[in-house]
């Protein structure tokens, strides 16, 4: 799928945020600048959050809590983290446990860590557009809207 | 005098230090693993709680020996709430609890971002409420006016990335190596800050907040083109950074005409380029600029002892029952950003 513009990425989130349940995860794969931070942008926005959806590079783990959203979510970065041992410490079960996870360079965890992840992978093809292609566990191939 | 015990443990950096109302620092240790550089342009955060736990009492003990306290002549035990990652502020939080109620002494959260807020009171004992202040780091970049402790009004932050962040995610496009602020600064010493158009994302806007996503994007593909020395990309790069902090800024100067002086905090204050263009803009408004020392820009423990310096003073004491918390914005009552990001 072609997206042509941020904006367009941040209503692909947007939609993305109505099929989202508590249990799932979101991986969102690309290169800097590629759209990671503004497609989680839109799925928080389809959530309700209304506040600013900042870059989790630095915090690593940003908690969003009901009223603020509809379903408790962390956006978690793994950009800075240095041994995936560190995963257990970000509290990301927990979070599992209670809501969603959108987890940006995926790539540092351990392969396989989530297979039941809902796997996006944004590609740049210039200054504006970005090409979208995602891969669906079972869990999200009913629900995935887009072509896979 | 009040001497108080300030613990830091909120993100990477674990910290513990005394700190007199006289402003004297009678101790202060730090845990820094700056050693661990990685490939891919970093830090490796030392994010495990166990490695905060394992460090903070030793620095606590080395503290108090190098102050030649003991621990129940602190009068109070102030320590980082949040925000930041649930494991290290636990560690901190719980660590000042038991202390506190082992020693009979009054615990003060302490909101890292206050900390940050409040130490360039720490640095100058003249400086004076209200005050603007650019905090401005790897994880932040907002413009608050100070009106007290307690009292902060966020009159603008990142919509997305923080200026700092962008620093680093230059410095690794260009492979300029690590730290990126001072990797970026350096190259673009050799640079010409003309020579690359780049955007200032939100320079000019209605609206007062900072954007710095757009920028980064810019970079990378100016990199890619490859037209330019990095050296180039560079200073035109840092340029944009500048401009666009000194436009928010002016911005928000614009709407406090009663602030005593135009203040910097954070990493990125030690960015010479920054720091000049701040200063001439408090010239131009006739104000004071004040930027405080650059180990007390980054975190710190001291800072936490000196807000809980100015908490103590005013009341400000928290009870054991006082949670941890991962997200805490300053201001509460900030209006929220509604826009979205913004395309360079």
């Amino acid at each position: 799928m072609i997206l042509g513009s941020a904006a367009e990425t941040e209503s692909c989130g947007a939609a993305c945020a109505k099929l989202l349940r508590a249990g799932d995860i979101i991986t969102l794969s690309g290169a800097l600048g590629a759209g990671k931070t503004t497609f989680a942008r839109g799925l928080l926005r389809g959530l309700g959050y209304a506040g600013e959806v900042v870059s989790p590079s630095f915090a690593l783990v940003v908690p969003y809590d009901p009223p603020e959203v509809g379903l408790p979510v962390l956006h978690v970065d793994l950009y800075r983290l240095g041994h995936s041992e560190d995963l257990t410490e970000l509290g990301l079960d927990d979070g599992l446990a209670q809501g969603a996870l959108i987890i940006e360079w995926p790539e540092r965890l351990r392969d396989g860590c989530y297979p039941e992840a809902l796997a996006v992978q944004f590609e740049m093809i210039d200054g504006q557009q970005r090409r979208l292609t995602a891969s669906s566990p079972p869990t999200w191939k009913k629900r995935w809207p887009y072509p896979a | 005098m009040t001497v108080i015990l300030g613990i830091e443990s909120s993100c990477d950096e674990t910290a513990a230090a005394l700190v007199g109302d006289d402003r004297r620092i009678l101790a202060h240790k730090l845990g820094t693993q700056e050693a661990l550089h990685r490939p891919y342009g970093g830090v490796v955060p030392e994010i495990a709680a166990r490695a905060h736990v394992e460090v903070l009492t030793p620095l606590i003990e080395a503290a108090l020996t190098e102050a030649g306290m003991r621990l129940r002549q602190v009068d109070a035990i102030a320590a980082t709430a949040g925000p930041g990652l649930i494991g290290g502020v636990m560690v901190g939080l719980l660590t000042a609890k038991a202390l506190s109620y082992a020693c009979e002494k009054p615990l003060i959260a302490v909101n890292h971002l206050e900390g940050h807020a409040l130490s360039p009171r720490l640095a100058d004992p003249t400086l004076a409420y209200p005050y603007l202040l650019l905090l401005v780091s790897g994880g932040h970049c907002q413009l608050l006016r100070v009106e007290g402790v307690g009292r902060y009004k966020r009159l603008a932050t990142t919509i997305d990335d923080a200026a700092g962040e962008a620093f680093d995610k230059t410095a690794k496009i260009l492979g300029l190596g690590f730290p990126g602020g001072p990797a970026v600064e350096a190259a673009a010493r050799l640079g010409d800050a003309k020579a690359v158009p780049l955007p200032r994302p939100l320079k000019g806007s209605a609206e007062p907040h900072f954007s710095f996503a757009g920028l980064k994007s810019a970079v990378l593909r100016a990199h890619q083109a490859g037209v330019h020395t990095p050296q180039d990309i560079a200073a035109s790069f840092q340029a944009a950074v500048v401009d666009c902090l000194i436009d928010r800024t002016a911005k928000a100067l614009a709407t406090c005409d009663d602030v005593t002086a135009l203040v910097v905090a954070g990493g990125v204050a030690a960015n010479a380029s920054v720091r000049a263009a701040l200063e001439a803009l408090a010239s131009r408004a006739g104000l004071r600029f004040v930027a405080p020392p650059l180990w007390l820009c980054t975190d710190n423990a001291a800072m936490i002892g000196w807000a809980g310096i100015e908490r103590f003073a005013a009341g400000l004491i928290d009870t054991l029952e006082v949670p941890a918390r991962p997200r805490w914005p300053l201001d509460p009552d900030a209006e929220k950003v509604r826009g979205a990001g913004v395309k360079a």
